[in-house]
Formats: structure tokens, C-alpha cells, sequence
């Protein structure tokens, strides 16, 4: 193990993105011809450290060194000229475009200015002889399941003459036998001398396919462990972290009054996968229901389908003992289910229009913005001073586009102009993220003071801080269901890790 | 600081035509003219009252289809198919004008209906391919223009005909109370010469209308606003309750609405009738007045009075030996210059607005109300 020569060291990377830090001095090995994975929650900075990698993003300080060579990556052109080649999760093939076709795209062999089909034929049965990936050049991306677009990609990667493999969470797109077959081409590609960096959620994967484990949590690399030392539950907790934050010991304000009542409901996708699973749960007046789970797992299913947006197949929706199936967005919105999106830029803003016109974005049809079928201008400014001032949003004036203010400005106009509408219920989809310190505290009292009047809240959040800190109750999501309901002041990281990453589902079964 | 906004804003438009004129002058030198002569020319030409009424009349149908393709816009539709909607629009308006006789506002006003009724079921077509099934607007509008071309030639031969026998095929010519008069009066009334041989069309009236109408209509109510948000956000207008297929219907239909009133000036003020050459053209120049406007009202009346100059002064390079084809490369370069020039300055005013933004940020911070860490 010591004498092996490594393939990439990492040392002492920092990061910083305004306002947060992304990775602060991160330490990886990897070893020639290893399997080796990267594990943690979202915005633990896995993204980021590959995309130093992979040469996408330069970091602040701290050295890349490849088969012992210290590098610098301008762009991912100087990684490939290093043998780095990276498989991203959302498949970048052309559709309508041979398998051929998209391996050679962009660096066809030529013949006389003309492409040379021939010798990337070769070329890519070459590799599949090497590695035992069997792809059928001639046929149509369009027509190749997920598995065999996955291996056209990794093909690509390697037809670049890749040595290094980066695949950013490769199975969370594959049924089981596909997994099976995944992982039967990587052990084939690392017996040919291929060292493949693994990144992903699920532990039991992870500990069934890589060498050795790296966990990362806020930023940081806490822990390199081989997968004989550690079990599951083990790796989840260091993940989570070994101490969770201490819930604010703030009374309890929950009634018996159920504001929002969610039963069974179960959602399909086009292809009739289960994006939400007999998700059922009360909210009463008073109460912080918390939703944990790594994101992905439906939580953005469940915002849509309670905001009418996404399609019930079963189940139901109650809002103050009405069935609100029938109801549109608009009707949930004007009978008071107020939302704060999970994605301020897509959902949230308009970014190149006044803050007024934004304040009124989701309440345009109620007094004060609304007189009839027209706008009031001179009411909407009103309101987006009093969201202003009340919230400690930091603009020249109501007539500021939105996009001239920092995130956690406009995030503070979001969370403020839905609290001041006065909602019953609140659905608040990660209120706090990528904001700074100041602004998350200001707005975690405003829900709390909210809280004590009598609002619902359905809290979804990667945050666990936030989550154990103002949460009555906590549910976990897994795959579209509620796999564990929690109290956060006795849920323990060990407990919280596994259900998050499906660890605890098959212990509970 | 709005002084300073604004005149941001006409450093667009004033830079992209100053840049349409030297490419326009590169291209006169070439073949051989002085482009000052030939501008000149152009100018003294276009500034007499003829030519002015010409012009607003040329302008009337232009910045109508500006308005028809700027309100699909404003969603970030692209309802390509104005041509073929104000040309359906105008045959059907032109058949029941040419067969009611009634009091004459109500006569105009059932014109103005049916055209407008055409017109939105036209484009309501393409809407409503798209939202049931995922059918492209560019690519219905398109093959719907076509579909409209071979319904009007059908239609006139065959059914809507005045005279079955006569050579020119049209529809039956209006009576005088469908007709609306001119505006010649307004010259007189400001002292200037009478226009000659030409009648400053009365639809002028309507036209301004549709231009309130648009502004008030985007500007000042929910649907305007809930219109603008699904073009800029679509994501955040289905959160804020906006149904986005409803919305690409009515939006459709609107845009056809308006498109069927493109060439009324015309039917109401010389044609009388739906003629086989009738006008065309208007619905695809309408895109680049569309473009030329960035969608205002304001913006696009100007573009369309631009466009209309353009054609009426080009008749005098004719008369002097020059190609007036010169004019037509004008029109394309100050479109385009005038994107880019757009581009170009709204980045400028976004500067301008985040360093404000963070200076108001700071100057908080230094009174001791901000508690924001460094971002």
C-alpha cells in the first residue's frame, strides 16, 4: 500500500465562493489503479473539489499534484492533456447522434480534412475489447437504455486517452443490474491500470466497490477509511458528523389544529417511477415539520405537488378540512399556502425587474398589489418598503432590479414578502441556503416569532443545524418516501445518517 | 439618475443608426455616389407633407404587426405567423364589410371584430397545438401562414368573389359606411400644405388605441405583469400561481387579435375591398419593428415611422439613378446594430444598478444597521 505510487494527491485545497467556503484544506490520495470514493452530504464540497480536478474551477490555494508532478488546470483541456477525464451525472450526449458519433465528437481522427469513421471504429472496439464494454458504434443515443449511454460516456472519457476517471455519482441514474454491470467494467478498467474516482450517496455501494473511502462533511475531508474497517452506519455518522447541533429549547407552540394534512399521496413520473410514495403527515397551527433527506429523494416532488404544480395519482391534500385537489396554484396561493422556493433564480426572482414587482410575484392577484384586473403600482411599492424595512433588505430603493442585490438581500425579499402576506401554512424549501450568517439568523427568528402566531410551517432543508433547531417533529425522505419520523431533540447523527442515506430503511423493514 | 437613464436608453437606438448610415454610405460609395447627396436627397424628399402623410401611412400597418409579435414576446413566444393571420383576418373582415350595409361606427366596428375574431382563432391554432401537443409556435405559425395563403386564394375564388366574371378577384367593395375618412384636415389645421394625392389614413386613430391598449395592457394589469414574469421566469410564474398553458392561449390569441387588424388601414381607407394584391409583407417586417422597438410602445411607433421613411425616401434614389436597395441594407443593419447596441447599454444600466445597490449596502453597514458579514 505505501509503495504504490499515487495518482493524484491533493493538498491543502481552499476554496472560497463569496460568502462561503466551498472547501478549506482538503487532503486526497488516490492510488494508482483504485477504486476510490468520495462521500458526504450535499454542499460538503465533493462538487467542488472535483471541479478543481477536473480543472473547471482553480482553487484559492493548496496543490494538485498528478503521478507525482505538481499541475496547474486552466481550463478541463489542460486535465484531459493529463489524463483526467471526468463522467458527469447528467449525460451530455448528443441524441440524435450515433454512439460513434458522439465518442469521436470533438476529437475526430481526420484523413485529408475528412473524418476518418474507420479508425474510431477501431479505436472504440479497442477499448471495448480492453475494459469488456460492449457498445454497438451504429446505433442511435436515443435508442440506448441508461446504462448504455453511462458506458458511451465513460467510452469517451477513455477514447480522450483518460487515466484517471472522475464519475460523479454514476449509479444514481441505474436500476440494480445496471449498477451490477457498472461495477463489473470499473473492477475490468482498474485491473487495466485505470484509477477511478467514485463520487457518491449510497454506503452500501460505496463499501461493496471502493478501495478505499474518503468522507467529506462542511468542506472538509474528516476521514479516509478502507471499506474493511467500517460498516454502513459507521460511515453515515461520519458523514453527519459525530455531534448534532442542540435544538433551541423554545416552548412548544403547537396546537391541536391541523392546518395542512397530506394523506398518502403517491406521484409518478412519465415513465410511472414513484417520485413520491404514500407520503402522509399532519402539520397543525404552531408547528415546524421538518423534511431531511439528501436532495433528490422527492422533496422538490412534494413542494409541486402540494403547490398543485405537480400531478397527484393517489392520495390527498387537505387544507383546513378541504380536499384541495381541484384548487390551482393561483386559488392555494390567494387561500393562504404561502412558498419559499428552494431555487431563488428559477422560482424565486425576476431577476431584471424592479424589487416592487418581484415582492408581488405569487400575490399579484390580492390587494395590496392588485385593483381588479390592474396593477397598484403606488400599493405593491408600499408593501415592498414595508418587506424593506421590516426584513433589513439592503437596496437604494423598491425600484432596484432584483439582480443588483446579494443573495441573502434577495432571499431576505422572498422570505419577507411571503411572511407579511400572513400565510397559514408556509412551505419553506431550503429558506436559508447560500446565505450569510446574518441573514439566516434574521430569518430563523422571523420563522420562529411566525411560528408563535400560529403558522404551519413544512421545513425542507439540507441544513441540519436549521432542521434540529426548529423543527417540532423531523421526517427523513428516502426515494420519494418518509422513512423515519424523529424528534430532533433526541435524534441521534447515527440515526439521522442512516435513514438519509437508505442505510436505516432495510434495518427498519 | 432617470435623466441619466434615459438617455442611456436613446444611446442605443441613436448609435445603431448612426452605424446603419455608414455602412448605408460604404455601400453608396461603392457604387459610386455621394452618400451626403443621396441622404440629402432622401431627407428633403421625405420632409414634405406628402411624404410625411406616406410615411405615417406606411408606419400604421408596421407598428400594428410590431405590437402583434411584441405581445408573444413579452413571453418569450415567437408568433411568426402575423403574416398569415392579418391576411385571413383581412379577407374574412373584407367579406362581411363588402355585404352589411349599417350605420356607419357600427359598420367599421364589425370590420374590426371579425378581423380581430379571425385573427386570434388563427393564432389560437398554433397555441393550442402547443399546449396539447408540444408543437412549436415558430414551426406552426409558420406552415400556418402557408395553410392561410392557399384558404385565401380558395376562398376567394370560389366563394368570397364579387364579380365571378372580372379579372381582378375580390371581395365586394364596401359601402360608404364602411369606409373611414382621411386626416388630410389635421395638416390644414396646423398650417401646413394639404398632402397631395394621398390620404392620411383615418385608421391612424386606431392605430394610437392599439398602442395604449398594449402599454396599459402589459405594463398596468395582473396579466400583463403575470405575461411579462412567465417570459422572464417561467419556473417562478407557475409557482406564483400563473397556469402556463392558459396563459400561451390567451397570449396566442391576444397576439392573433391584434395581428388581424394589421392591414384594416388599407381595407378602410383606399381599398375598400380584400383584394388578390392585397398588401403583404407587413407580418415579417412587423418582427424586425418589433425588435427595432425592444417591444415598447414608444419604441416601436418610432421604429415603424424609421421603416416607413426608409421605403418613401427610397423613391427618390430611383428617380436619381442610385439603387435604392441601399435602403433595404439600411434596414437590416439597423436592426441588428440595434440589438447589439441594446445589448450592449442594458449591460451598462445592470452595472450601474449592482455598484448602487452595494454602495447603499455599505454606506448601511458604516451606519451600523447592517449586521451583514462581508459577502
Amino acid at each position: 500500500m505505501v509503495d504504490k505510487p499515487l495518482a493524484v494527491q491533493l493538498t491543502d485545497i481552499t476554496k472560497t465562493f463569496p460568502g462561503v467556503i466551498a472547501n478549506e484544506d482538503v487532503n486526497l490520495s488516490v492510488g494508482v489503479g483504485e477504486i476510490h470514493a468520495i462521500v458526504g452530504e450535499n454542499g460538503a464540497g465533493k462538487s467542488t473539489l472535483m471541479k478543481i480536478l477536473y480543472g473547471m474551477q482553480e482553487p484559492d490555494h493548496g496543490t494538485i499534484e498528478v503521478r507525482g508532478e505538481t499541475v496547474h488546470f486552466k481550463s478541463p483541456k489542460d486535465a484531459i492533456a493529463e489524463g483526467i477525464g471526468m463522467v458527469h451525472q447528467h449525460f451530455m450526449l448528443a441524441d440524435n447522434f450515433t454512439v460513434l458519433e458522439n465518442i469521436i465528437l470533438g476529437d475526430e481522427p481526420t484523413q485529408g480534412g475528412q473524418i476518418n469513421f474507420t479508425e474510431g471504429r477501431d479505436r472504440i472496439a479497442d477499448i471495448g475489447k480492453t475494459y469488456g464494454m460492449d457498445l454497438e458504434p451504429d446505433t442511435l443515443v436515443e435508442d440506448l437504455t441508461v446504462g448504455e449511454r453511462q458506458r458511451t460516456e465513460i467510452v469517451k472519457v477513455l477514447y480522450r486517452g483518460a487515466k484517471i476517471l472522475i464519475l460523479d455519482e454514476p449509479t444514481a441514474v441505474l436500476v440494480p443490474q445496471e449498477v451490477d454491470e457498472l461495477f463489473g467494467n470499473l473492477r475490468e478498467m482498474t485491473s487495466e491500470g485505470q484509477t477511478i474516482i467514485f463520487i457518491s450517496h449510497h454506503l452500501d455501494e460505496v463499501l461493496a466497490i471502493a478501495d478505499s473511502i474518503t468522507v467529506m462533511r462542511g468542506g472538509r475531508t474528516v476521514a479516509t477509511v478502507s471499506p474493511d474497517d467500517v460498516d454502513a452506519k459507521q460511515l453515515a455518522e461520519l458523514m453527519v458528523g459525530s455531534e448534532l447541533p442542540t435544538p433551541e429549547t423554545t416552548d412548544s407552540t403547537v396546537t391541536d389544529v391541523v392546518e395542512l394534512s397530506v394523506r398518502g399521496v403517491t406521484s409518478l413520473s412519465s415513465d410511472d417511477r414513484k417520485l413520491l410514495d404514500d407520503i402522509t403527515f399532519d402539520i397543525r397551527q404552531g408547528e415546524i415539520i421538518g423534511i431531511a433527506g439528501v436532495e433528490g429523494n422527492g422533496q422538490a416532488e412534494l413542494t409541486d405537488a402540494l403547490m398543485g404544480i405537480q400531478e397527484i395519482s393517489s392520495g390527498g391534500v387537505m387544507y383546513k378540512g378541504d380536499d384541495i385537489a381541484d384548487w390551482s396554484t393561483k386559488r392555494r396561493r390567494e387561500e393562504g399556502i404561502g412558498i419559499i422556493p428552494a431555487d431563488r433564480h428559477r422560482q424565486g426572482l425576476l431577476l431584471q425587474s424592479p424589487l416592487w414587482e418581484n415582492a408581488m410575484l405569487g400575490h399579484q392577484t390580492v390587494a395590496p398589489f392588485a385593483k381588479g384586473p390592474f396593477i397598484d403600482r403606488k400599493g405593491a411599492r408600499e408593501r415592498t418598503n414595508e418587506v424593506i424595512e421590516r426584513f433589513g433588505v439592503k437596496t437604494p430603493s423598491a425600484d432596484t432590479a432584483a439582480l443588483a442585490l446579494s443573495g441573502g438581500n434577495q432571499q431576505k425579499l422572498i422570505v419577507g414578502k411571503e411572511m407579511i402576506a400572513e400565510p397559514h401554512v408556509l412551505i419553506a424549501s431550503h429558506p436559508t441556503r447560500g446565505i450569510d450568517v446574518g441573514a439566516q439568523a434574521a430569518i430563523w427568528d422571523e420563522l420562529r416569532a411566525a411560528r408563535k402566531e400560529g403558522l404551519a410551517v413544512l421545513l425542507i432543508s439540507a441544513d441540519l443545524e436549521e432542521l434540529i433547531g426548529l423543527s417540532d417533529r423531523l421526517l427523513v425522505i428516502y426515494s420519494g418516501r418518509i422513512v423515519a419520523d424523529l424528534d430532533p431533540l433526541t435524534v441521534t447523527p447515527e440515526e439521522l445518517g442512516s435513514y438519509m442515506t437508505g442505510v436505516g430503511v432495510e434495518a427498519a423493514s | 439618475m432617470n435623466v441619466r437613464r434615459m438617455l442611456l436608453s436613446l444611446l442605443a437606438p441613436t448609435s445603431a443608426i448612426i452605424f446603419a448610415l455608414i455602412v448605408a454610405s460604404i455601400a453608396l460609395l461603392a457604387v459610386g455616389r455621394n452618400p451626403i447627396d443621396a441622404f440629402s436627397a432622401m431627407w428633403d424628399f421625405a420632409t414634405t407633407t406628402t411624404s410625411v402623410a406616406s410615411i405615417i401611412n406606411r408606419a400604421i400597418p408596421l407598428f400594428i404587426a410590431a405590437v402583434a409579435v411584441a405581445i408573444g414576446f413579452q413571453m418569450g413566444l415567437f408568433n411568426i405567423g402575423v403574416e398569415g393571420q392579418y391576411l385571413i383576418a383581412a379577407l374574412f373582415a373584407g367579406w362581411v364589410g363588402g355585404n352589411i350595409g349599417l350605420w356607419q361606427p357600427l359598420h367599421v366596428a364589425v370590420v374590426i371584430l371579425v378581423a380581430v375574431f379571425v385573427g386570434a382563432v388563427w393564432a389560437g391554432i398554433a397555441g393550442f397545438l402547443k399546449i396539447t401537443r408540444g408543437v412549436h409556435e415558430v414551426i406552426s405559425t409558420i406552415m400556418l401562414n402557408f395553410i392561410a395563403y392557399s384558404a385565401i386564394a380558395y376562398f376567394l375564388s370560389n366563394w368570397f368573389r364579387d364579380e365571378p366574371g372580372a379579372l381582378n378577384l375580390k371581395t365586394a367593395e364596401f359601402a360608404e359606411s364602411g369606409r373611414i375618412p382621411d386626416l388630410n384636415w389635421i395638416f390644414t389645421a396646423l398650417g401646413f400644405d394639404a398632402p397631395g394625392g394621398i390620404a392620411l389614413q383615418g385608421f391612424l386613430v386606431v392605430a394610437i388605441a392599439i398602442g395604449i391598449f398594449y402599454y396599459m395592457l402589459v405594463k398596468r394589469t395582473r396579466f400583463g405583469f403575470e405575461l411579462r414574469a412567465s417570459g422572464m421566469n417561467p419556473g417562478a410564474a407557475r409557482l406564483s400561481g400563473v397556469a402556463p398553458k392558459k396563459m400561451v392561449l390567451t397570449t396566442m390569441m391576444i397576439s392573433g387579435g391584434v395581428a388581424g387588424m394589421v392591414a384594416l388601414s388599407t381595407m378602410f381607407g383606399n381599398l375598400y375591398a380584400y383584394t388578390q394584391d392585397f398588401p403583404r409583407n407587413f407580418g415579417f417586417t412587423g418582427i424586425a419593428v418589433a425588435l427595432l422597438g425592444r417591444n415598447s410602445a414608444v419604441g416601436m411607433a418610432l421604429g415603424a415611422l424609421l421603416f416607413g421613411f426608409m421605403e418613401r425616401s427610397a423613391l427618390i434614389l430611383d428617380l436619381e439613378d442610385t439603387p435604392k436597395e441601399v435602403v433595404q441594407i439600411m434596414q437590416g443593419v439597423v436592426v441588428l446594430a440595434v440589438v447589439v447596441a441594446y445589448e450592449v447599454v442594458n449591460r451598462m444600466i445592470e452595472r450601474r444598478e449592482v455598484k448602487a445597490a452595494a454602495d447603499a449596502t455599505r454606506s448601511m453597514d458604516i451606519d451600523g444597521v447592517g449586521e451583514e458579514v462581508a459577502v
